[in-house]
């Protein structure tokens, strides 16, 4: 493999861990975060002061599943106190006060962010194949959450957490659950970004990013773990397979978000299931 | 004296907030729709208004058109995005209306180019007025003038006019004022048309201020104004009035004290945190929360 491709599979391996995870808190238990960037860049900032410090990963990946889950935690318990419009816009502020909190930090390198940290003694190759192990392991994880009790307590948490309480779902500690579980993950997959750019600023985890994320949970269909997967790498193939349209990466993103919204408001996992329903039929 | 042109500031960012932020409370209120597209209607505005100034080589004519076109674009995104979602969860137009921001931006940078637009004959930007040691900059002026007079005709317009009362009554009460014979469609129009106008001068009068508009114009603002309309109990305009108008001080005052740990930007986000924590349902509001 070229040095290109590996470096192409990596980010699709980080970007799947993303969206999966994101697709826990938004997909399973219905709580929208427009704020997954902030846990992820949380991830990525306390496994480069660790690698910096002490050129240890795993000590590093640990750091950065605890700080994405932590701020992931303080996050869920906003969820508890405010529902779904509400706590969109609260995440979008985590989003933002991140950002310009981290800005304004010498410790963490400011605007300047942190550069240098430490190689893991991997390679590239090492890297990609770590990435990958992990985000397989995100992607096991989901799909057993998602067929096992927890999972149906989220689901019911995110259809109707009336009815959810009536069944003696504690829908308080579950949506907390889901953000603790797929914030570590973002955690992670921060931990796993700086590995491989061995440099990190705060403009890398803006808003923009988060809004991706979504992207890549809604054009997959939110809610299906595979069709996540799928989407997560369509959209981080697509400014690369076609060229020139990476100078337009934001035009294609949004117009992509309003026309499979628009025409197909479950995402490419719904129009699967649409398909293989017409030819089961047919 | 320092504190004084700090509070003129404030205010004067908390009015061009408020009218950017009263046309999102609104479609809040009536649709329960994160309108956050709403930030591209305030970046459209903001650029037909330097366009046809300079184009036409008048300020007023200018704020003109961008008034008049404007709401179509708004009414427009109601018609072609919002009406066709409004049956799924809420969550769903939220997400297409932020897809249709990130795309407008975008589109606002490929046509109109990375550097922005700056006016070309805008004799109000160099205009100060210097009163016993208080500075203030004639956009200033304008900018809270144009908000008193908005507020004020606003509120004229839906306690004195019939339309304005089935406005508000489909606001509050949709079912009843269906019944009462009020067409509710035809009040949503002019809900996006009001506040796309609204959002339009609110644009315009930033680009008048920063005598520049670029693609970014209307980004951070337009979180903002999703904070200030949460803060202010969403769908309620006196709410979101004095959110607005709190937001433009506590900025003013805070980027001297905690400017120097958290960026100017961030503060409307950690008031707006702190705020929900304590109060989830707002300054004023007690109906959506």
């Amino acid at each position: 493999m070229s040095a290109y491709q590996i470096s192409i599979v990596s980010i699709i391996g980080i970007n799947v861990i993303l969206a999966v995870s994101l697709n826990m808190i938004s997909g399973f238990c219905g709580q929208i975060s427009l704020g997954h960037a902030a846990f992820f860049g949380a991830g990525a900032y306390a496994a480069a002061v660790v690698m910096v410090g002490t050129a240890s990963v795993p000590l590093a990946i640990v750091a950065a599943l605890v700080a994405g889950s932590l701020l992931g935690i303080v996050v869920g318990f906003a969820s508890l106190r405010v529902r779904t419009d509400f706590l969109a816009v609260t995440t979008i502020g985590v989003n933002f006060l991140f950002i310009g909190f981290v800005r304004k930090q010498a410790w963490l390198g400011g605007e300047m962010g942190i550069s240098g940290i430490p190689a893991t003694g991997l390679g590239a190759a090492g890297n990609m194949i770590m990435i990958l192990l992990f985000a397989a392991a995100t992607i096991a994880l989901s799909l057993y959450i998602s067929r096992s009790w927890m999972g149906f307590a989220f689901r019911a948490v995110g259809e109707d957490e009336g009815a959810a309480a009536t069944i003696g779902i504690n829908a308080a500690a579950y949506k907390l659950a889901a953000f603790g579980i797929g914030t570590a993950l973002a955690g992670l997959a921060g931990g796993l970004y700086a590995f491989f750019t061995q440099f990190i600023t705060a403009d890398a985890f803006d808003f923009i990013l988060s809004v991706t994320l979504m992207a890549m949970v809604v054009i997959g269909g939110i809610g299906s773990t595979w069709g996540v997967v799928v989407g997560a790498a369509a959209l981080t193939l697509l400014p690369e397979a076609i060229r020139f349209v990476n100078d337009y990466r934001l035009l294609v993103y949004g117009g992509l978000l309003v026309l499979v919204i628009r025409l197909v408001p479950g995402g490419l996992a719904a129009l699967a299931q649409n398909v293989l329903l017409r030819v089961r039929r047919s | 004296m320092y504190y004084v042109d700090l509070a003129v500031t404030g205010i004067s960012f908390g009015c061009m907030y408020a009218m950017m932020a009263v046309g999102l409370t609104l479609v809040y209120g009536l649709l329960r729709i994160l309108h956050v597209a709403h930030a591209a209607v305030f970046a459209l505005g903001a650029y037909i208004t330097v366009l046809a100034a300079n184009a036409i080589g008048s300020l007023a004519l200018g704020f003109l058109a961008s008034v008049v076109v404007t709401p179509i674009f708004g009414m427009a995104i109601y018609r072609l995005l919002y009406e066709p979602l409004l049956k799924y969860r809420p969550d769903v137009p939220m997400i297409a209306s932020v897809g249709l921001l990130v795309l407008m931006q975008d589109a606002f940078r490929i046509v109109f180019g990375e550097q922005g637009i700056t006016f070309r004959h805008n004799p109000l930007s160099f205009t100060t007025f210097n009163v016993s040691g208080i500075t203030v900059s004639a956009v200033q002026i304008a900018i809270i003038v144009a908000a008193a007079v908005v507020f004020a005709g606003l509120h004229v317009f839906t306690t004195r006019t019939r339309i304005g009362i089935g406005w508000r009554a489909t606001v509050s009460r949709p079912q009843i004022a269906a019944s009462f014979g009020i067409d509710p469609i035809k009040v949503r129009y002019l809900n996006f048309a009001i506040g796309s106008a609204l959002a339009a001068l609110a644009g315009g009068l930033v680009g008048l201020l920063n005598n520049f508009v670029d693609p970014g114009i209307g980004f951070v603002v337009s979180y903002k104004a999703l904070a200030i309309i949460v803060l202010g109990g969403l769908g309620s305009v006196r709410g979101t009035l004095v959110a607005s108008l709190v937001l433009g001080l506590v900025e003013a005052y805070g980027t001297i004290f905690i400017g120097a740990w958290l960026d100017r930007d961030a503060i409307a986000f950690l008031a707006l945190i702190v705020m929900l924590m304590i109060r989830p349902q707002g300054f004023t509001g007690a109906r959506t929360a």
